[in-house]
């Protein structure tokens, strides 16, 4: 909960969810690594661990966040780059107020669109960004864009149908 | 026998009991869960494939900054697994690039890795063998002492004394001379792919004293924790907890080995130990699918009458196995259900070698054979221009055939004719307009030629192994079921709880099941094969019906009738002819109270199940590629539970090593180094969202008599016939039989003249 103007010189401020955490970078245990990943920091230090680390190498999708509302694999991306940005997880789409749902995580669960669940807060991630950007995505366009996320249970076809639907009622 | 056409839950689509936890983030995965004073796991794994370990020295590493503990062949405690129990947690010997050589527990992660690289080892490198029948010539490199010629034994009996190692019947000399036609050859399936769920497999283990050891892990099977790893570590009291499973499709039943390193680390230092795979692991050490090699002839007359099915089947475990003989039994009774034949002389045959270990894959045995058997029935079939379709209709088993199943025994079958699926999935797919004959494309466009196929798949396995249960009816009108079922993604906890709702004609968000625990919970063998539905749901059907049996009997003298004229809805006790004379659960149980009915499902091996899956390719022959265009599969399954949960199962074909393994999946061996080279998901290929074919499936419901709801369950075997399916549509694309898995560029373009190049052996 820092103030940006009182920014240490080496530290950083990473906004989650639209709560602000500084960061001292350095290799001491309660300092922020230069080598930590987004991931990492999330999920170990923020305990957000609604992020899942599939691959660990920017090829499954699994752990994608919002950067300022664009998707991005948090295991490829490094905590001290995330300096004055907007991170958003899944655990951000709630309403906070309300406990609300986002349209999509209730399309997701109106249409079973998953079976394990492991890939579900990415996809979900992808998926908040594409509607963001274009509020009515063909069909084409929602495949396109979560060419990158493994599902290996096979819930393609539901997620697609969701994401249609919560288009439909956004 | 009437059935109600209506029901309040089952045939509908309800959200899954965990779907907020899973679209929120909160549901908690195995690397989710953090204990007081954990510790991390990691293992150091060995670059040879076959080797000895001449010198380890741990001292440095013990030293290392917040080592706990580490641990060698020389002090690990004396658990085997493998089948008979053979492989040790370490051992002197390595026996895959891969393999475990030390372990290491470490306050975090990151330092368990740095120990690793302090770990001195000296290797003698020993010749390997990874090919099932270079494996077994005299000369060939030993991978154990106990097991000459790398031959696991067969009759390891687990499924009892008379396990099913061959189907041998009838005559078969007798059924090749009553054949018009005759083929033969050899044909493989052994593209080892790995079922790949996205979670790696995780566990964390605690030992409270020398012999209580509780088991935390991403399961399939919550139960097998327990029972299956009792015997393996000397009888411990293990209690296991399933967490969220991330995936399993068979292979995250049990991890024997994270569950060894989590344990041994945790006994040593006497604190929780988590070890969960990184991708790299999950890929090169934990399991892969069975290699299948099949040397084969089958005969067959003019009308399709199969007369006779002869030869070896060689199995590939890799350098062990907890499970191969198992899922050579199971496939070789489901090779009986897909070919009606009197006269069969197959004997399998299991070989280990020096690559990754095999495990439990969708498919189990059935999908690993029927692979390779089926481009010898084509080739069969193709001599006789017989149309697949009706191939299949013909000879799939049917009411009263006999078959021989896993336990050795003499089943005979009370299921249904599944011909009626098979007609309406060809006409879903419209076969008989895109069907030309054997080798002849429905259709060309330039360089792109268009092929259809179809395989089948079924197994007797919807009522296997035994299940209980235990159905709580609480006071305040809310219902608890107590069944050790995980959460793998099938859905199984929700549709038990609309089972439950249904049975007890109660709202639905007032039923939930006890957690995965072994404590708490009555036996369950698991969510093995497609028993979740017929299996589990019966025992806890009975559960139900028997709470409430008592429930009424209870309530009969309180409403001053007999327990059969009265009836419950919704928390409610009323008087049938008087529905109005009607009291609230809590009146009859009592505040302080609850009422506990118990079911038992005794296994059953008449009622197999079944799915045909068609497939539409279409093949460039100039580039070599294959693009699935179309899939419908068909099946009958008596009656849905939850519909989307169903066609997830059936959508799951294109997933955990399926019909995929006949494009592009499979794990690309290096037979110079042993290595793995694609152990990424990046160059282990998989289907993504923008390369979806068609998808419909047509789903019959025939009501059953044995099960209350009329339902039989299919999950598991959809990933079944697709490759074989493939491989036929694919060699009638482009006019000539193509072999071998997967059907990769290079392989289509030297079937067709264009290359010559071999691939690297």
């Amino acid at each position: 909960m820092a103030d940006r103007n009182e920014q240490n010189k080496d530290s950083i401020i990473l906004t989650v969810n639209d709560v602000a955490h500084e960061f001292e970078i350095g290799d001491h245990f309660y300092q922020a690594k230069p080598h930590d990943t987004l991931a990492k920091t999330l999920r170990e230090t923020l305990g957000l661990m609604g992020t899942k680390v599939g691959c660990d190498r920017g090829a499954c999708g699994s752990c994608t966040v919002l950067m300022d509302g664009m998707p991005v694999l948090s295991c490829m991306t490094l905590t001290v780059e995330c300096n004055a940005k907007q991170i958003t997880t899944i655990e951000g789409l709630q309403d906070p107020a309300t406990g609300k749902l986002d349209a999509i995580q209730q399309a997701f669960i109106d249409h079973t669109a998953f079976q394990c669940g492991f890939c579900t807060p990415g996809i979900i991630m992808a998926s908040k960004a594409l509607l963001d950007r274009n509020p009515s995505p063909t069909e084409e366009q929602i495949k396109d864009a979560l060419s990158g996320h493994y599902c290996r249970c096979i819930s393609h076809y539901h997620v697609v149908e969701a994401i249609l639907s919560a288009a439909e009622k956004r | 026998m009437k059935f109600p056409k209506e029901y309040r839950y089952i045939g509908k689509a309800t959200p899954r009991k965990d779907a907020v936890e899973i679209v929120t983030g909160k549901a908690t995965y195995i690397e989710d869960l953090e204990l007081p004073r954990m510790l991390h796991g990691k293992v150091l794994r060995s670059p040879y494939p076959h080797a000895l370990i001449k010198k380890i020295d741990t001292s440095k590493a013990e030293k290392s900054r917040g080592v706990r503990a580490v641990l060698t062949y020389k002090n690990v405690p004396e658990w085997k697994t493998g089948t008979p129990r053979h492989v040790r947690v370490l051992d002197r010997k390595v026996r895959f690039v891969g393999d475990a050589v030390a372990l290491v527990a470490a306050d975090t992660e990151e330092m368990a890795m740095d120990a690793l690289a302090d770990v001195e080892v000296e290797y003698e490198q020993l010749p390997a063998v990874y090919d099932v029948e270079e494996a077994i010539k005299p000369d060939a490199p030993q991978l154990y002492d106990e097991f000459p010629g790398n031959l696991m034994p067969l009759d390891a009996p687990v499924f009892g004394p008379q396990t099913l190692s061959a189907v041998v019947l009838g005559d078969v000399e007798k059924g090749f001379a009553e054949s018009d036609f005759i083929s033969q050859g050899t044909f493989s399936y052994e593209n080892i792919p790995n079922p790949l769920p996205l979670e790696p497999p995780g566990v964390i283990a605690q030992w409270e004293g020398s012999n209580r050891l509780t088991v935390w892990s991403a399961t399939q099977s919550a139960s097998w924790h327990r029972y299956m790893m009792l015997s393996k570590m000397g009888f411990p009291d293990i209690r296991t907890i399933g967490t969220q499973c991330g995936g399993s499709y068979g292979s995250k039943n049990y991890s024997a080995q994270p569950l060894f390193y989590a344990a041994a680390l945790a006994r040593v230092t006497g604190r929780p130990v988590k070890v969960c795979f990184s991708k790299e692991e999950h890929f090169g050490a934990f399991v892969l699918r069975l290699a299948s090699r099949i040397r084969g002839k089958v005969g067959l007359k003019k009308d399709g009458t199969v007369t006779a099915i002869s030869g070896e089947w060689l199995v590939n475990t890799g350098a062990f196995s907890d499970q191969a003989q198992a899922q050579v039994a199971v496939g070789l009774g489901e090779a009986q259900l897909m070919l009606r034949c009197s006269n069969w002389d197959l004997r399998a045959k299991l070989v280990c070698t020096n690559r990754n270990a095999s495990g439990i894959v969708r498919g189990f045995g059935g999908q690993e054979l029927e692979s390779a058997l089926l481009p010898i029935l084509m080739q069969a079939m193709a001599a006789g221009d017989i149309d697949p379709v009706e191939f299949f209709k013909n000879n799939y088993v049917k009411p009263g055939d006999g078959y021989y199943w896993r336990d050795g025994k003499w089943w005979v079958s009370k299921g249904k004719d599944y011909s009626e699926a098979i007609e309406s999935g060809a006409q879903a797919f419209g076969w008989t307009e895109k069907w030309k004959g054997w080798l002849k494309p429905s259709a060309v466009k330039h360089t792109k030629r268009i092929g259809v196929g179809v395989a089948v798949h079924g197994n007797a396995d919807v009522g296997e192994d035994v299940s209980e249960a235990y159905v709580r009816l609480n006071p305040d009108a809310t219902v608890t079921i107590h069944a050790c079922v995980a959460e793998p993604g099938m859905g199984q906890r929700s549709s038990l709880c609309k089972m439950a709702a249904e049975t007890l004609r109660i709202s639905l968000d007032r039923v939930s099941i006890t957690p995965p625990d072994s404590l708490i919970n009555p036996f369950d063998f698991g969510l093995v094969g497609s028993r979740g539905t017929y299996a589990v749901g019966s025992a806890v059907i009975s559960a139900a019906e028997d709470a409430k049996q008592q429930l009424l009997k209870m309530a009969a003298p309180v409403l001053k009738t007999t327990p059969d004229d009265l009836d419950s809805e919704d928390g409610m006790v009323f008087i049938k002819d008087k529905p109005d004379t009607a009291i609230p659960w809590r009146a009859i149980i009592g505040l302080m109270h609850t009422c506990t009915g118990v079911g038992r499902f005794e296994p059953d091996y008449s009622m197999p199940n079944f799915l045909v899956l068609f497939a539409e390719v279409e093949v460039d022959t100039e580039t070599g590629k294959l693009d699935l265009l179309k899939v419908v599969t068909a099946t009958d399954v008596g009656q849905i539970i939850d519909p989307p949960s169903l066609e997830g199962q059936l959508y799951g074909s294109l997933g955990a090593a399926g019909i995929d393994t006949a494009i592009f999946e499979e794990s690309v061996l290096d037979t110079n180094s042993g290595h793995i080279l694609n152990m990424n998901l990046i160059d282990y290929k998989w289907r993504s969202f923008a390369e979806l074919p068609r998808f419909d499936n047509k789903i019959l419901e025939t009501p059953i008599e044995t099960h209350r709801f009329r339902a039989v369950g299919v999950g598991e075997v959809s990933t079944s016939p697709g490759p074989a399916a493939v491989l036929m549509a694919a060699s009638n694309a482009v006019g000539r039989r193509l072999d071998g898995y997967p059907l990769t560029p290079d392989r289509i373009l030297k079937a067709l003249g264009k290359i010559n190049g071999d691939r690297i052996k």
